[in-house]
């Protein structure tokens, strides 16, 4: 299934969607890291999150007569920021991740629990997401954090295509295609003993 | 020492390849969207949209523009040696302004950032002396998370080719979508430690679809590929037929008691450039 989702998305409006959807946000986001993740758990959000989507992104940034322009940002790696992605959902309940790679057992029981979607966006697409953004609104800690770990508050107008690969219903793609390659990767041995 | 015409040039060989993907590639990630189907191709589909839009932007394809890596073939009756290094280190500050660049290096033990893409042994420069009067320098910037999927093996020689076969399927496969699949990998074999991974390195300037000169070497290459897209990963990990879109092989001769296997990959976002200097002074930018 192929939608649009504009913030700020309702709770029901998450839990309705499923590992395989394919979504496009309008509306606003906001990037944040390890660094922000650990900033907005000991500081609070800098601005309200509800109902928003985050995106695990160190954009490059550029300033043009005195206005922030995104030049390229694509998704960082999302694995980073399970250690304290649980917590960051319960506190600050967006209702999707954007990131790359997937996440752990802790970040899908508080998809569950709170009721949010982590969603892949193709690794390396810095160029065509900085083409879905239309304005940087705001940035936070900037001089305290750095370029790539600030928290750059974003609109943006049909950002994707964004894959729902974790639901909040327990579902994660990561772990079918993990299922999928341990059957495989014993052909694969076998394939390799058999060769000369 | 610095040769502004030469600084120039070097710029636009970096825009270039931060913001234009080789027709190879191009081509390979094509053909692959063609078999594949469902969030596979989604994911290939976005891949070469991005492709576009890097291009008729003119901006950086991925906003991890990487760690500048120069890779220089010299001759050794090449005139204008001493502004080489000089020339490539400014256009390195200077693209960091002006394609832009992300600052991308990192002080190891105080994390403080340069800004400019300049700090000790960065942009890393990869000489060879050769016979002629000319100057080839490849660029070959490199992102985080694909060089993060790299690793050395030092193999018992006895476990046989079949050994660095299972060793390099094993690690690509288990790298699963971290690298930013399908990518090419790049095998060196042999040498020692830091040679194999050198050449392994190197292999990843050729372009896709290239076969290594000699035959069985190719044949493995080749083999390889196959072994490591029947592992069902696809495109970004998220399942699918393409996993890697070459696989490149080079070796060396070994130690009688050492097998080492250097695995290096790179990202579906294979960004080079090159940049040829004449005896008398004519550059080319492709």
């Amino acid at each position: 299934m192929e939608r649009i989702l504009t913030t700020p998305i309702s709770e029901a409006e998450a839990r309705d969607l499923c590992v395989g959807d394919v979504i496009h946000i309008t509306g606003t986001i906001f990037t944040a890291r390890d660094e922000a993740h650990l900033m907005m758990l000991e500081k609070g959000a800098p601005f309200p999150v509800n109902g928003l989507a985050v995106y695990h992104c160190g954009p490059v940034v550029q300033k043009k007569d005195g206005r922030w322009r995104i030049v390229s940002a694509g998704p960082t790696t999302s694995a980073r920021m399970e250690i304290f992605e649980d917590r960051f959902l319960e506190k600050f309940p967006v209702r999707v991740i954007i990131g790359k790679g997937g996440m752990g057992e802790k970040t899908l029981a508080a998809l569950q629990k709170v009721g949010v979607v982590y969603s892949h966006y193709t690794g390396g697409a810095g160029a065509l997401a900085a083409r879905a953004i239309s304005e940087v609104k705001d940035v936070h800690w900037l001089d305290r954090l750095g370029m790539p770990e600030a928290v750059w508050v974003l609109c943006v107008e049909k950002f994707g295509p964004l894959t729902v690969t974790m639901d909040s219903h327990g579902e994660s793609l990561y772990d079918t295609v993990g299922k999928t390659l341990s059957e495989n990767i014993q052909t694969i041995h076998d394939r390799i003993e058999r060769s000369k | 020492m610095r040769d502004e015409r030469l600084v120039e040039q070097l710029v636009a060989a970096i825009r270039t390849a931060e913001t234009i993907l080789p027709e190879d590639v191009l081509v390979a990630l094509k053909e692959a969207s063609a078999i594949e189907s469902g969030v596979a191709r989604v994911q290939l589909e976005a891949m070469l949209k991005n492709a576009d839009a890097a291009r008729d932007g003119s901006i950086p394809m991925c906003q991890d523009t990487g760690i500048q890596t120069f890779i220089v073939c010299v001759g050794s009756k090449f005139p204008e040696l001493s502004s080489l290094k000089g020339s490539i280190i400014e256009a390195v500050r200077r693209a960091t302004n002006e394609v832009p660049l992300r600052p991308n290096a990192v002080h190891p033990f105080t994390g403080e950032n340069t800004g400019d893409n300049v700090g000790e042994h960065i942009p890393y420069i990869s000489w060879e002396i050769v016979d002629g009067d000319s100057c080839v320098i490849d660029l070959l910037p490199k992102g985080g998370g694909s060089e993060n999927c790299a690793a050395l093996g030092m193999l018992p020689p006895g476990v046989g080719i079949n050994g660095v076969k299972r060793f390099i399927v094993d690690h690509v496969v288990g790298c699963a979508g971290k690298p930013c699949p399908p990518g090419i990998v790049g095998v060196g074999i042999g040498g020692g430690a830091d040679l194999s991974l050198k050449l392994g390195k190197l292999s990843l300037l050729r372009p896709v679809g290239s076969r290594h000169p000699e035959g069985n070497i190719a044949a493995l290459e080749e083999e390889l590929r196959d072994l490591i897209n029947a592992s069902g990963i696809g495109p970004m990990g998220l399942g699918g037929k393409t996993t890697c879109l070459d696989v490149h092989v080079e070796y060396a001769h070994r130690h009688p008691a050492s097998l080492p296997v250097g695995i290096v990959y790179q990202c579906w976002s294979d960004r080079r450039a090159r940049v040829t200097i004449d005896a008398n002074g004519k550059i080319e930018v492709t």
